[in-house]
C-alpha cells in the first residue's frame, strides 16, 4: 500500500441543473470547479451546509450523475459511469427488501458475474467483517437500522472496490447506533485499508473518521477549505479521540468556518452546529 | 362478486413473528374463523326462515336450493356445466396473466412504450367492455373461443394497469442500487423491478379474478346456452328459482375461493411486503 499514491482525483467538477420555475427555465449552478484528490488508504469526509453539493459530488464520483464540466479519475483512469472500482453505501442502506442480508450482499457479486459458490463464500466473509453473520438469513424488515447499514456496507465491500463511497451512511441512525457503526468503520478501515470518501453533515463524525475534511460552501457549491486531521491511526479508541485537543480544535475550527465564512448569507441549518464544544 | 379478502386471512403470517406473538395471532385467527362460521349460519337460518314464506317464483331458500342442487348434481348437468365454464375461465385468465404482466412491466419501465400504448390500456380499463361482447360474438362465434376471448379481455386490463403502476412505484434509489453495481437493464428488470412489483401484480390478479368470473357468466349469457351461466338462463326461463340459485352460489364460492388463493399466493411470493409483514 502506497499511502502517497493518488487514488481519486477530481479536477474542476462543475454541475448545472436545469429547473423550471414560474414557467421559466433557468440554470442552477450546483457545483463550481470542485477539485481535490484522495490518497490511497485515506478517509476523506465531504462536509458543508445543506445544498453545498456534497452528495452531488459523491454521486458524480460514483457515476450516478454526470458532471457538466471537469473530470473524475480513479487510479488515473477517467470515470463517467459506475464501475466495480467504486462501491457505494447508500444513505438509507437501500437493501432489496425481498432478499435476506446474505442475499443482499450477494447482489453485487451476482451482477458482477461471480460464480455462486465463490459468491456465497465472499458474502459470508464480508458479513463476518461487519459482524452480521448471525443475522444473515433475516430479511431487511427483520433487521434494525444499524444492521441494515452493516449489510449495506458489506454489500459494497464484497465487490472489492478500490474506493468506498458513502452517502451520509449513519445519518439516519440514532446516536448510539451511529457511534458503534463509526467504530466499526474505523476497524474495517484498519483491516482493509480501503480508500473511503464519505459525505456527512455531522462534524463529530467527519473529524473522528477522516484524515482530511473537505469543507464545502454553497451558492454555488465549491470547495472552501481542506482541513487535515492529525489524529494518528489506528483510531481504535473513539472515546479518547473525542476528548483529544486535536479533535476538539479541528471540530471547532470547521464549525466556525461553516457558520461564519462559507455561506454567502445562506442559512446554516444543515450543519450540526448545536453541539458546540464547550472546551474550545 | 365478493372480492373482499376477509380479515381473518391476514394473521396467518404468525410463522414470521416471534413465538408468543405468533401464538396470540393464531388464536385470534381461530376466533375470527368461528365468528365467520356463526355469522354464516345465522344468515342461512334467516334466509331459510323468511325465504320459505315467499312465493317460490320470486325467491328461494337454502334447503330448496340444496335439493335443486342435489338433483342437477345427480343427473350430471351441474358437473358438465362446471367443466364447460371452468375450462375457458382457466385458459382466458391464464392468457391474461401471461400477456398482461409483461405488457405492464414494459409500459411501466419504458417511457416510449408508455407514450405509445398507455392510452389504450387506460381506455381498455375504463371502458365497460361488456359493450363489445356482441362484436366478439360476430368475430369468434358462439363457442369456446368467444368465452376465452371475453374472459381474457375483461381480466387483462386490471392486470396490466396494476403491474404498470407497480413498476412506476419502484423506488428510484432501489434502481440506483442496480446502476451503482453496474447491473444491465435486463438485470435491473429481473432482480429489482420484477420482485419489487410482485405485490402490485397480485393486486392486479385479485381484481382480474373478479372480472374474469364476471366475464365467464356474461359470456354464457350472451353466447351458447351452456355452462353455469346456461343453467341460470334455463332455470330462469322455467321460473325454477331454486335451481337458478345453485350456479349463483357456486360462482360466488369460486370467486371468494380464487381471491383467497391469490392472497395465499401473495404471502408466498412477497412475504417481505408490508401488506404481509404489517409494517
Amino acid at each position: 500500500m502506497d499511502r502517497t499514491k493518488e487514488k481519486v482525483r477530481l479536477e474542476g467538477i462543475s454541475k448545472d441543473f436545469f429547473v423550471r420555475e414560474d414557467g421559466k427555465d433557468h440554470t442552477v449552478h450546483a457545483l463550481d470547479r470542485v477539485s481535490f484528490s484522495v490518497r490511497e488508504g485515506e478517509i476523506v469526509a465531504l462536509t458543508g451546509v445543506s445544498g453545498c453539493g456534497k452528495t452531488t459530488t459523491l454521486r458524480i464520483i460514483m457515476g450516478l450523475e454526470s458532471a457538466s464540466a471537469g473530470s473524475v479519475e480513479v487510479d488515473g483512469r477517467r470515470v463517467t459511469k459506475p464501475g466495480y472500482d467504486r462501491g457505494m453505501v447508500f444513505q438509507h442502506a437501500e437493501l432489496l427488501p425481498w432478499r435476506t442480508a446474505l442475499g443482499n450482499v450477494e447482489f453485487g457479486l451476482e451482477v458482477k458475474g461471480v460464480a455462486s459458490k465463490e459468491r456465497r463464500e465472499k458474502a459470508i466473509q464480508y458479513l463476518n467483517l461487519v459482524e452480521l453473520e448471525d443475522s444473515r438469513n433475516r430479511r431487511p424488515d427483520q433487521l434494525s437500522g444499524g444492521m441494515k447499514q452493516r449489510a449495506g456496507m458489506a454489500r459494497a465491500l464484497a465487490i472489492e472496490p478500490e474506493v468506498l463511497l458513502m452517502d451520509e451512511p449513519f445519518g439516519a441512525l440514532d446516536a448510539q447506533t451511529r457511534e458503534s457503526l463509526q467504530g466499526e468503520l474505523l476497524k474495517i478501515h484498519e483491516k482493509t485499508r480501503k480508500t473511503i470518501i464519505f459525505v456527512s453533515h455531522d462534524l463529530d463524525e467527519a473529524v473522528l473518521l477522516a484524515d482530511r475534511v473537505v469543507v464545502m460552501a454553497s451558492n454555488p457549491g465549491r470547495v472552501h477549505e481542506i482541513v487535515d486531521i492529525n489524529i494518528p491511526r489506528p483510531r481504535l479508541d473513539p472515546i479518547a479521540i473525542r476528548g483529544s485537543d486535536e479533535f476538539t480544535q479541528k471540530r471547532y475550527y470547521i464549525w466556525k468556518t461553516l457558520t461564519a465564512d462559507t455561506t454567502n448569507g445562506a442559512k446554516t441549518s444543515g450543519v450540526d452546529a448545536a453541539k458546540t464544544p464547550t472546551e474550545a | 362478486m365478493a372480492t373482499n379478502p376477509s380479515k381473518s386471512e391476514a394473521p396467518s403470517v404468525g410463522e414470521e413473528l416471534g413465538e408468543t406473538e405468533g401464538r396470540t395471532l393464531s388464536l385470534r385467527s381461530i376466533r375470527s374463523g368461528y365468528i365467520t362460521i356463526i355469522s354464516t349460519v345465522i344468515i342461512l337460518a334467516l334466509w331459510e326462515l323468511f325465504g320459505s314464506q315467499i312465493d317460490p317464483l320470486f325467491a328461494s331458500y337454502p334447503t330448496a336450493v340444496a335439493k335443486a342442487g342435489w338433483k342437477i348434481l345427480a343427473n350430471g348437468t351441474l358437473v358438465d356445466a362446471f367443466i364447460a365454464s371452468i375450462q375457458p375461465f382457466i385458459l382466458g385468465f391464464a392468457l391474461a396473466i401471461v400477456v398482461g404482466i409483461p405488457i405492464g412491466l414494459l409500459i411501466g419501465r419504458y417511457r416510449i412504450l408508455e407514450a405509445a400504448f398507455g392510452v389504450y390500456v387506460t381506455a381498455g380499463y375504463a371502458t365497460p367492455l361488456v359493450a363489445l361482447v356482441p362484436l366478439f360474438v360476430l368475430w369468434f362465434g358462439l363457442g369456446f373461443k368467444v368465452k376465452v376471448v371475453i374472459i381474457f379481455v375483461l381480466s387483462v386490463f386490471p392486470i396490466i394497469i396494476n403491474t404498470w403502476a407497480g413498476v412506476q412505484s419502484v423506488s428510484r434509489t432501489l434502481i440506483e442500487v442496480g446502476t451503482a453495481f453496474v447491473a444491465s437493464q435486463y438485470q435491473i428488470m429481473r432482480k429489482i423491478v420484477i420482485p419489487a412489483t410482485i405485490p402490485h401484480m397480485m393486486t392486479g390478479l385479485r381484481l382480474g379474478v373478479g372480472r374474469a368470473v364476471i366475464g365467464m357468466v356474461i359470456a354464457e349469457f350472451f353466447t351458447a346456452v351452456g355452462g353455469l351461466g346456461g343453467i341460470i338462463t334455463n332455470a330462469g326461463n322455467r321460473f325454477d328459482t331454486a335451481t337458478m340459485f345453485v350456479p349463483i352460489i357456486i360462482i360466488m364460492v369460486l370467486g371468494v375461493g380464487l381471491t383467497a388463493l391469490v392472497g395465499v399466493l401473495e404471502r408466498k411470493a412477497a412475504p417481505w411486503h408490508r401488506s404481509v409483514t404489517g409494517r
